[in-house]
């Protein structure tokens, strides 16, 4: 039980990084393999924030300029989380764009389909 | 304590979903239920800025992005 | 066939995985680059959110990066999605009295509060990004309710590069004045009040308005003619 206590967390992320590779490796058809991308993203976000994590600790931000700042959590994988959020958002947009190209050319979004058709 | 566990098992029973499934509009809300239970384990790692930056960008935009992408291919997938 | 050999891969992955992260601890202290910003955070910026002195003060040129690759991937989804003859968009049925209605009340009550969460990034947790995004979602209510769906392409345009501009103009100002590129030259004031901590909520207002105006072009992009 102290086993779980420790690890829940390292658990759930690694869980969602394998799910979302099990998805890009197996799977064909275009869209389905944005949506493992974005499994993946959201697993090593949540990876990188519980790395950053004290027990018993407190949010940084000083609500009264009195508080103890001795037991506040890191704030420098938040402020690189926070940037990974958003260029995740920025690659998703972009890769849609070229699956509704690619559905335009070709009429199927099958890869096995779309790798056979030569010029 | 078993409330996190409970998320988190449900967190990754929504993404075994999202992979089993061959109608892509119901996968894609199982992928916003993920991202959904991300920002709430965010709030539980004490991290509110990320918590909001994941729910708003990650949770609502992304998921709409999708659902209108699907509109103009195809539904099922073959 | 192809299954077997994902899982394989998978398997040695983990492995190595668990080997590599084993001995670290969960729920401990481990940098010392953190102390430094919580136990200085106030004196030094001013800021009394110590993820955004981190974000725009301490790392600033990162955000500038951040802010560059936003700006070319929505310049590469409008390259990609443009067409050059002009379809006739197919009728659909105009949204209902209730839904109009409901629409034009929460368009201003949603801009105003994510405005609120963009100004106050420094004091409470929010910021730019954050902000921006609800301005975006704010934009999405009315394509889906309103019944003329368009927005004023040419004004988001300006806006967007015009929060950019001042964001780049604001550091070339610092590397006037003092010596390095973004220094924080306003002076930083009491803590906890609205004006303080120097450019960080200027720097932040204008990364609010970039980031909406972004993403409701891309919106507006990817559902022209999608009916």
């Amino acid at each position: 039980m102290t086993f779980l206590y420790n690890y829940i967390y390292y658990i759930g992320c690694f869980g969602l990084v394998f799910i979302g590779l099990y998805i890009i490796l197996v799977k064909h058809n275009l869209i389905k393999i944005i949506i493992g991308l974005n499994i993946l993203d959201t697993g090593v976000n949540l990876f990188l924030i519980s790395i950053g994590y004290i027990k018993k600790g407190t949010a940084p931000i000083f609500s009264n300029p009195g508080i103890n700042p001795n037991r506040m959590v890191d704030p420098v994988p938040q402020a690189l989380v926070l940037t990974a959020i958003v260029i995740g958002v920025a690659v998703l947009a972009l890769a849609l764009s070229l699956a509704i190209m690619v559905y335009q050319h070709y009429g199927t979004l099958n890869l096995r389909k779309v790798k056979q058709q030569r010029w | 304590m078993i409330f996190i566990s409970l998320l988190v098992a449900g967190m990754l029973g929504a993404a075994i979903v999202a992979c089993i499934l061959k109608d892509l509009l119901t996968a894609v809300i199982a992928s916003c239920v993920v991202s959904l239970i991300a920002a709430i384990l965010f709030f539980f790692l004490q991290a509110p800025d990320v918590a909001m930056a994941e729910a708003s960008i990650g949770a609502a935009l992304v998921t709409a992005v999708f659902v209108i992408a699907i509109i103009r291919t195809n539904r099922y997938e073959e | 066939m192809r299954k077997i050999f994902s899982l394989i891969i998978l398997g040695i992955l983990a492995f190595g995985i668990w080997y590599s992260l084993k001995n670290i601890p969960f729920a401990t202290h481990k940098t010392k680059v953190g102390k430094y910003y919580v136990y200085k955070g106030i004196k030094e910026t001013g800021a009394t959110n110590i993820v955004t002195s981190v974000v725009v003060n301490y790392r600033g040129f990162d955000t500038l990066g951040e802010v560059t690759v936003l700006f070319i991937a929505a310049i590469g989804l409008g390259a990609i999605l443009a067409t050059r003859k002009k379809k006739k968009r197919k009728e659909i049925e105009k949204p209902s009295l209730i839904l109009y209605t409901g629409c034009y009340l929460l368009f201003p009550l949603i801009l105003l509060f994510g405005a609120y969460i963009f100004i106050h990034g420094h004091l409470t947790p929010g910021g730019g990004f954050q902000g921006g995004a609800i301005i975006a979602s704010a934009f999405l209510l009315r394509y889906l309710g309103c019944p003329e769906r368009k927005i004023n392409r040419k004004a988001s345009d300006a806006t967007e590069s015009l929060g950019g501009l001042i964001f780049v103009l604001l550091g070339l100002l610092g590397l006037i004045v003092g010596g390095y590129f973004l220094l924080n030259f306003l002076p930083k004031g009491v803590p906890n009040l609205l004006f303080s901590a120097g450019i960080i909520p200027i720097i932040y207002i204008a990364i609010g308005f970039k980031v909406g105006s972004e993403l409701a072009g891309v919106i507006d992009n990817l559902i022209e003619e999608s009916k």
